[in-house]
């Protein structure tokens, strides 16, 4: 009896300083309805709108009746036109659509001359990402029931397939460079977030805040020995991918230092940012996985971007990870550089700049 | 150059509808040891950080060392040092690599920080300590760290928020030898307690209750313009004179210090032992009463229960 009394003192006493700590309140029931409405929509594997290219040698209306079934079907975006094949490749590297469609210039042969037992024309699919891979590679057998005189019983396929960067589909090629997003994006963040505050707790910032140090000082030395535990960790993560599972990288050594440095430095000056905030350790690391959850499930981690509703694309553009995600898979899988991915590139950048303005605003050298 | 040290006009300093600090006007002189003396929440700590800069006052002016505070308070900052009444330095980190931090941060040249921390370990009596953990420290070294911290800079003005609170009284005694070595060599020192053995080595003290300075001066002019006179009274049942005494018109305060009572008794009464001994209400026949210096307690005491009827 007397053990309920006490455990209950322990109960109320824990109850009534949670409802004290108005920001670990609010995270309790802010986290799962943000996160579940988010991802409640967001996730998504029935990929739509995918972008992709075509090259049309044939130009003529067979070749415009194949592209507007494609379309039809929605599971594309036919955005770009390409006039040669070294163009549409330059595309696909830099990123900017996930396939090709390649129509030949005998394609009215393919479709009802001599030719007829060919494929039609080709798709060159960028395979880094396994569920886009999928939901492309449906399209080979795409039904043309228009096509004349095909033998029902033909096993030719409408489209011939090219996977490039992934050919045999394996899952660690796109899972290991997307895992070092996330884990730079959980370790940085957290990190910084709590270095501040930790000197707040322990009352370090009233001794460094009479001091002559600056606050952009205070911030810079803050980052930088972090910067090399990232390249640490990134070290780590695509040389054990290389070894142990193979992962290729493809991409110059300087563009994936390059593309790592940026979004280290963006992750920091973001967790800099919630550390201007939070008021003790605990709040920065609920406000640091707040941050994490949507850098794994909306970033392109799991879920490909492309199968995301707008709102969801929209706040997955404003986290560092999302760009990362592109310009690291980029880089390391097709051999992209950076003056490719130049407009994420341009992103993480801006908001290291902006990022580190604003915390040293927020950081007042004072107790008021 | 400003021959004071410190000039404040009206400072006042609000947190929400409380008001810490209430139209407080200082002239420290260059040079001396100044003592902030009060109860906890008196505003001692919040004037400090008023004065460092730290925070900024909502009325008045402030002016250390000729600078207009907050306008010059970056400028100002090479030239205090302050020393914060929790341990703030890094307890991670070991007596040595804290004073080289401070040293850096500070912007001083290698050679000369280096100087300056063996110097420091030296004066301080860290020298075997320099390789431990600032954690594993004990009251005593820590608050030397602390203040060979305070001091690595060689500021001209030091303030100190109650410096002692964490240390033995062997400690204490120590620590302002130290303080007097600091203020031979030029410094002016403003330090807050609530001890009076702290208060007393004062050259000057202001005396602080609700926010507001009750009375200020060397510990002596206190002691003499206090307003009352001592009377201390031996005997029994000291509990119930006690009571007895405080219903009276004209004690400003009773305390029992073990087998006897010091009585407050207000100036306006002249012959405070007669008046005693033939008061209606009390019967002190059997009882001894003295007349006795006043102490820096009682000082406190009278200065601090004018504003609030309520009994100490």
């Amino acid at each position: 009896m007397e053990s309920l009394i006490r455990i209950s003192a322990i109960v109320f006493k824990e109850l009534r300083q949670l409802s004290r700590d108005r920001l670990t309140f609010g995270m309790v029931v802010m986290l799962p309805l943000i996160q579940l409405l988010l991802f409640g929509y967001a996730i998504n594997n029935n990929v739509r709108n995918i972008p992709v290219g075509v090259v049309d040698l044939a130009q003529s209306s067979t070749s415009r009746l194949i592209i507007d079934t494609v379309r039809a079907t929605q599971v594309v975006d036919l955005r770009e036109s390409y006039l040669g094949l070294q163009q549409a490749e330059d595309a696909i590297t830099r990123g900017d659509v996930r396939a090709v469609l390649v129509l030949p210039k005998d394609l009215e042969e393919r479709w009802s001359g001599k030719e007829r037992n060919r494929p039609l024309g080709q798709w060159l699919i960028d395979a880094s990402d396994n569920v886009v891979t999928s939901a492309l590679l449906a399209l080979r057998d795409l039904p043309l029931a228009m096509r004349t005189g095909m033998p029902a019983s033909q096993a030719i396929p409408n489209f011939e397939v090219t996977l490039y960067f992934n050919p045999e589909r394996r899952t660690p090629v796109n899972i290991v460079p997307g895992l070092l997003a996330v884990i730079l994006t959980m370790t940085m963040i957290l990190f910084t977030a709590t270095a501040i505050v930790r000197e707040k707790e322990r009352g370090n910032l009233e001794l460094l805040i009479t001091t002559p140090v600056r606050s952009l000082e205070l911030m810079l030395g803050k980052i930088v020995p972090y910067i090399f535990i990232g390249v640490v960790q990134t070290s780590i993560i695509l040389g054990l991918g290389h070894l142990v599972f193979a992962v290729p990288i493809n991409g110059p050594m300087l563009h994936i230092l390059g593309a790592t440095l940026m979004f280290i430095a963006a992750s920091l000056t973001f967790g800099l940012i919630i550390s201007t905030i939070a008021k003790t350790q605990l709040q920065a690391m609920q406000m640091t996985v707040f941050v994490l959850l949507p850098s794994i499930l909306l970033s392109g981690f799991l879920f490909p971007y492309e199968g995301m509703p707008r709102p969801a694309q929209l706040i997955a553009e404003t986290l560092p990870a999302t760009h990362f995600m592109r310009m690291i898979r980029g880089v390391v899988l097709r051999d992209a550089r950076l003056d490719d991915l130049s407009t994420d590139a341009w992103f993480l950048c801006s908001f290291t700049v902006v990022g580190l303005i604003a915390a040293t605003l927020k950081f007042h050298k004072s107790l008021d | 150059m400003s021959t004071l040290a410190i000039e404040a006009r009206g400072l006042t300093r609000r947190f929400g509808r409380f008001t810490a600090v209430d139209h407080l006007d200082l002239d420290i002189p260059r040079g001396v040891i100044y003592g902030f003396l009060g109860p906890n929440g008196s505003g001692k700590s919040t004037s400090i950080r008023l004065l460092t800069g730290l925070l900024t006052p909502n009325e008045g002016t402030v002016s250390i060392l000729g600078l207009q505070l907050p306008q010059q308070a970056e400028e100002l900052r090479r030239r205090i040092g302050y020393m914060t009444q929790k341990f703030s330095l890094y307890g991670d980190l070991s007596v040595i690599e804290n004073l080289d931090f401070v040293g850096r941060i500070y912007g001083m040249p290698r050679s000369l920080a280096r100087a300056r921390v063996e110097d420091r370990l030296e004066r301080y009596g860290l020298t075997r300590h320099r390789k431990q953990l600032a954690d594993t420290l004990s009251g005593g070294q820590k608050q030397r760290l602390a203040l060979a911290a305070a001091t690595l800079h060689e500021p001209e003005l030091l303030f100190l928020d109650e410096p002692t609170s964490a240390v033995d009284p062997e400690n204490r005694r120590d620590f302002w030898e130290k303080l007097f070595d600091l203020c031979d060599a030029g410094t002016t020192i403003l330090v807050s307690t609530h001890y009076m053995d702290e208060a007393e080595r004062c050259h000057y003290l202001a005396i602080l209750e609700s926010g507001r300075k009750r009375a200020d001066g060397t510990p002596q002019q206190l002691m003499h313009a206090m307003g009352a006179t001592v009377v201390e009274v031996l005997g029994p049942n000291l509990r119930v004179v006690r009571k007895q005494l405080l219903e009276l018109e004209g004690i400003r305060s009773v305390a029992q210090l073990g087998e006897q009572l010091r009585v407050l008794v207000d100036d306006k009464i002249a012959e405070p032992i007669a008046w005693l001994r033939e008061h209606p209400s009390l019967d002190l026949r059997q009882y001894e009463l003295n007349v006795v210096r006043p102490s820096l307690e009682d000082v406190f005491v009278t200065s601090t229960s004018k504003s609030d009827a309520g009994p100490r």
